[in-house]
């Protein structure tokens, strides 16, 4: 079992908190980079897709995990954000200037959006989520002046600083330095004033409020940035799709954002990226063995919605913590190592809570 | 001079009473607890003290200021903490944690700063945490300090909640119940941490509870209340001597 000494309050504050942890983020960066130049253009694409996905992943991260707010309307924000990010493009607006600013529009929806719905939790939060994720996707259908309704949107290549940037590479390499960007910045959020009050706020708000945390200002706050991080996301998968519809951001994919966090794990930053992989990784699996299932099951249409909402039931119900949960687990073991118990990672019965001042 | 005043107080549910007309005045340094079978309406005035019920009538003042139509998550900042009866721990975040959160109210940093984690919020967190610190030593949680809240025996997370509440640097403390679910020893304890965050630091303790030995124990004075209302207030031994007070607890032929 390995401990870290600690001299200064600065070593619980730091991003990484061990030198070997900070070795392997390292590491795992520098691989990252230099995947394009020994794979082919596939993986690179796909892998550019996964990164924007773990983008949006961080996101909701914030507002479900931490927050504790269940967002069904998130695919909307990836709309916003994809829908004026290209329209800005398309208006010759730089790349540099236009993915920011259609990331701090999709924050100014966020807060909009988050302000009405303050008073209410939990499931009530969810449907009136879900009700501005429709109508945001049918105003995307209708206003075809601005968005070229069903007819799609073609999004402008983009060029930085004199640099084309197209095709599967270019993503994939700006897809990454925006991903760990916002990485950094939740980060920073959860290690500040700010994430811990939305972590009071997700665990109790009437204490929350008792010291001295203003409820509405934070659930706002941590919508919006939730929000805006979801449009940078959307502003990306803008490139990654190359032609926006309408349609493509429906109810499907704001529950593939949730199942996204969900699987991942709540409250943790690594559920959001381990989220993502897998949701990204899924579908290609299933297209592996999807010719050799039996009784032409490979063939049923919706089998991988199916595989997700199953996925999604058994992991509720017997590991709540998700792949970060399991992640934990195994790491302790491997620590332990061989003196692991069976108890040391059991579920702890927890006190019943106050209802009285809900 | 009285710190903290309650002018003629009621709260209504619809058509119950909770509270009618209560007045009490808390002088600085004292401890003054409140007695009362169930339903007398003593975490209801707990709740209107910390803001989270608007009274329905009458005037509450702390330290000279009009603090009846405050919004709740200003007190903190007003210098009045409080404690739940049944536990209001962030049980997902770790003891450090739940002490930096009662923190909170005196955290000035702007939002992009934080968003940078620039110099200026590191040092404000290390002033925080130095402050924290500081509680989990006069409390003795040390080897706590790390774990999960959801992962502490109940007796602990009662001593957190008042380390939680002891972070904001109250004048006023409001503790509701401390001595609910702990053991005679524990609840032992508990008295003595009472007693010394009033000598040591200096603030004033208004507490609901139920435990007469703890409430003889530290208290300077004692509110007895039934229906809403009060039947008695002095000093311990009048107050459990008050013929009232007897008939509320265990019966008797009405007067």
């Amino acid at each position: 079992m390995i401990a870290p000494f600690k001299t200064s309050y600065l070593q619980d504050m730091a991003l990484t908190k061990t030198p070997l942890a900070k070795a392997s983020y390292a590491g795992l960066l520098i691989a990252l980079a230099a995947i394009p130049l020994v794979t082919g253009e596939f993986y690179v694409g796909e892998l550019g897709g996964l990164f924007i996905f773990a983008i949006a992943g961080v996101g909701l991260m914030l507002l479900t995990g931490y927050t504790g707010l269940v967002s069904l309307g998130h695919a909307a924000f990836l709309g916003i954000g994809a829908y004026a990010h290209a329209i800005m493009l398309a208006q010759g607006v730089p790349f540099l200037v236009s993915l920011p600013l259609a990331g701090l529009i999709t924050a100014a929806f966020g807060i909009a959006i988050g302000v009405p719905t303050l008073r209410m939790s939990g499931l009530y939060l969810a449907i009136s989520t879900l009700a501005f994720g429709s109508i945001i996707g049918t105003v995307l259908q209708k206003w075809d002046k601005l968005t070229g309704g069903f007819d799609g949107f073609p999004v402008r290549p983009p060029t930085i600083l004199g640099m084309k940037v197209q095709g599967a590479i270019g993503t994939y390499y700006t897809s990454l330095i925006v991903l760990v960007l916002v990485i950094w910045v939740a980060l920073n959020i959860l290690r500040a004033p700010l994430g811990r009050a939305m972590v009071a706020i997700r665990d109790s708000e009437i204490s929350a409020q008792s010291m001295g945390i203003n409820l509405a200002v934070t659930k706002s706050i941590a919508f919006g940035i939730s929000a805006g991080i979801t449009g940078l996301a959307g502003g990306l998968y803008a490139h990654y799709v190359r032609h926006l519809a309408p349609d493509s951001f429906d109810i499907l994919l704001s529950i593939q954002l949730v199942t996204i966090v969900f699987i991942g794990g709540l409250g943790s930053m690594h559920g959001a990226i381990f989220g993502a992989v897998f949701m990204r990784l899924l579908p290609q699996a299933i297209a592996m063995v999807r010719d050799d299932l039996p009784f032409g099951l490979g063939r049923t249409p919706g089998l991988e919605p199916s595989l997700f909402g199953l996925i999604l039931v058994l992991v509720i119900m017997f590991e709540p913590g998700g792949i970060n949960g399991r992640w934990v687990k195994l790491k302790h073991w491997c620590k332990a190592f061989p003196l692991h118990r069976r108890a040391a990672s059991r579920r702890q019965k927890s006190y019943a809570k106050s209802e009285r001042l809900r | 001079m009285s710190f903290f005043v309650a002018d003629e107080i009621a709260m209504n549910f619809g058509g119950i009473r909770a509270v009618e007309g209560v007045s009490f005045a808390v002088v600085p340094g004292e401890v003054f607890s409140i007695i009362g079978p169930n339903g007398a309406g003593k975490t209801t005035i707990f709740n209107m003290i910390s803001r989270i019920y608007t009274p329905s009538a009458g005037r509450m003042m702390f330290d000279g200021a009009d603090i009846t139509n405050v919004p709740p998550h200003t007190i903190a900042s007003l210098g009045i903490a409080r404690t739940f009866q049944n536990i209001e721990l962030f049980a997902n975040a770790s003891l450090l944690q739940n002490l930096l959160i009662g923190r909170h109210c005196h955290s000035k940093v702007g939002l992009l700063a934080q968003l940078g984690f620039t110099r200026s919020v590191r040092d404000a967190e290390i002033a925080h945490r130095e402050k924290a610190e500081e509680v989990i030593e006069f409390l003795g949680v040390q080897r706590y300090r790390d774990q999960l809240i959801a992962n502490l025996p109940y007796g602990v997370r009662k001593v957190v909640e008042l380390g939680r509440a002891l972070c904001i640097e109250p004048r006023l403390l409001l503790l509701d119940e401390p001595s609910s679910g702990l053991n005679v020893e524990e609840t032992e304890e508990m008295g003595h941490w009472i007693g010394d965050i009033r000598r040591e630091l200096g603030v004033t303790i208004i507490m609901v509870e139920h435990d007469m030995k703890l409430v003889h124990m530290v208290s300077d004075r004692v509110m007895a209340l039934a229906g809403g209302r009060i039947l008695a207030l002095g000093t311990s031994s009048e107050v459990q001597n008050d013929p009232e007070v007897i008939r509320a607890y265990i019966g008797g032929a009405p007067a």
